[in-house]
């Protein structure tokens, strides 16, 4: 811009200029915005759009409401894209997912601390949980809505790291960087995760029979 | 290895993450240990089910055209130069309006920030010029009593010095810009020393030369990006005074030396220090 006006100025008086060179130098500056942009966008877009999936995913599981998981992915890909240029990584995919759930964490403090602060009662209370078989829960599996009302019912943290496991596939290392645990961490609250869950489902199918 | 310690490493061996010998370790146990075997085979039931059974929420397409038109938004927003914060609506307020944005709204604010960004325009460009001399003169009159002010309270140098290298790492340690600073002995421009002062409402560099039995002081400033360029020359009370900028800095020389001469010190100065 400064190069541009020195040459603009060159000849220049003290008295006033001209309208309509004005409206030239307006129109330069405009065109220079508008090229810069879209490149940035265009390859924000292809990096980023890929995970759109897999973002609105976790946001879901971690806000349990379509509306509010729908509100973070819009407002963390704007903070992916704010911040695009200082990402030098090669894994977009865990540094947008990074986000997501920061942003969804900013929201279920905000609006549903009870969520976040209430102490989870890890205890096994299904009683003759020992007694269903592993053949009884595959079985149960079939039942996805009976999966989801399980996993719902386990705090934000143990839904998020059976998301980032058994829906994206994600490696502890990356789980470790997504939920900023220490890697050795992820396998103990995986295990946690998994003997809940499994409670949860012992609950279900008893209450059914 | 224990039924304890199998059992602790039982979820990361089942998601293949434990090096090849404690993995070893354990296949070992669980042929050795029925009890162990059997809760293995558990886990390995609820992690397909969890796999299988989870429902997986696909983003719905209207999501995506909601992330693309915001973005588009804040691209749009950006490019007006308007603050970045504003653009980038915090998640309370995107919180409250929840509808997703629709193209043709995107549309509208597209032409709204347009509108926004000329109207800037034109203020930008447009008052600085109307009131230049003005703000010149005004600049003039405080870069004269500068200049006489340093000569009269005996007040000349803050670091008197003749070597370049002394007067410049003084006055970058005291400002929060490092100003060019050059010794022109060799042209007729020996470096006397430099000084801090108090210009246009910040903290400037101001370098001493000699030329003969006169003084110039030149004062050096960061420049901002939207000022006028081009070289001035004001003559005011029998001072002469010469702007001019190069891309990062403003330079004002002032001086009772003749005009011809302070030309001479520009272009030496300009020729001694590095280019921009």
């Amino acid at each position: 811009m400064a190069l541009l006006l020195k040459a603009e100025d060159a000849s220049e008086t003290e008295e006033f200029e001209s309208t309509p060179k004005i409206v030239k130098f307006v129109v330069v500056k405009k065109r220079e915005g508008d090229h810069a942009q879209p490149a940035e966008l265009t390859s924000f877009e292809e990096a980023m759009l890929p995970h759109l999936d897999a973002a609105h995913n976790l946001a879901r599981w971690l806000l349990r409401n379509e509306q509010d998981a729908q509100d973070v992915v819009q407002e963390a890909y704007l903070r992916a894209f704010k911040s695009f240029a200082g990402f030098h990584g090669s894994n977009g995919r865990a540094w947008l997912l990074t986000i997501v759930r920061n942003t969804s964490y900013t929201l279920l403090k905000k609006n549903r601390a009870v969520d976040l602060t209430t102490t989870f009662d890890e205890e096994i209370h299904a009683a003759g949980y020992e007694s269903v078989s592993p053949a009884t829960i595959l079985e149960h599996s079939e039942n996805t809505e009976r999966i989801r009302e399980a996993m719902n019912e386990l705090p934000a943290e143990f839904r998020e790291i059976l998301a980032l496991r058994h829906q994206e596939g994600l490696s502890y290392k990356e789980i470790a960087e997504i939920a900023q645990i220490p890697p050795g961490t992820v396998m103990s609250r995986l295990a946690r995760a998994r003997a809940k869950l499994r409670e949860c489902l012992v609950v279900r199918i008893g209450k059914e029979k | 290895m224990n039924c304890e310690e199998a059992t602790k490493l039982m979820d990361g061996y089942l998601d293949g993450e434990l090096d090849p010998i404690t993995s070893q370790k354990i296949e070992q146990h669980l042929r050795e240990c029925r009890k162990c075997e059997q809760a293995y085979e558990a886990h390995t039931a609820l992690a397909h089910a969890i796999s299988r059974g989870a429902p997986y929420h696909k983003a719905p397409a209207e999501l995506r055209q909601r992330v693309q038109s915001s973005l588009r938004d804040a691209v749009g927003v950006r490019a007006s130069r308007s603050a970045a914060r504003e653009n980038h609506a915090s998640l309370t307020s995107r919180w409250a309006r929840r509808r997703p944005v629709l193209p043709e709204i995107s549309w509208n604010w597209l032409a709204l920030a347009a509108a926004i960004i000329l109207g800037a325009l034109i203020t930008a460009v447009f008052l600085p010029r109307m009131r230049a001399p003005n703000a010149d003169q005004f600049l003039a009159t405080q870069l004269i009593a500068s200049h006489v002010r340093s000569l009269m309270a005996d007040h000349l140098t803050d670091v008197p010095s003749s070597d370049q290298h002394t007067v410049k790492p003084w006055l970058d340690a005291k400002l929060d810009f490092a100003a060019p600073v050059a010794d022109l002995s060799n042209q007729g421009f020996p470096l006397i020393g430099g000084r801090l002062d108090y210009l246009d409402n910040r903290p400037v560099a101001a370098l001493v030369y000699g030329r003969r039995k006169h003084f110039i002081n030149l004062f050096v400033w960061p420049a901002a990006s939207d000022e006028a360029k081009a070289p001035k020359t004001i003559t005011r009370e029998g001072y002469q005074l010469l702007h001019w900028a190069d891309l990062d800095f403003n330079y004002w020389a002032v001086s009772d030396v003749n005009a011809n001469d302070l030309q001479l010190f520009k272009q030496q100065f300009e020729t001694r220090t590095p280019h921009h």
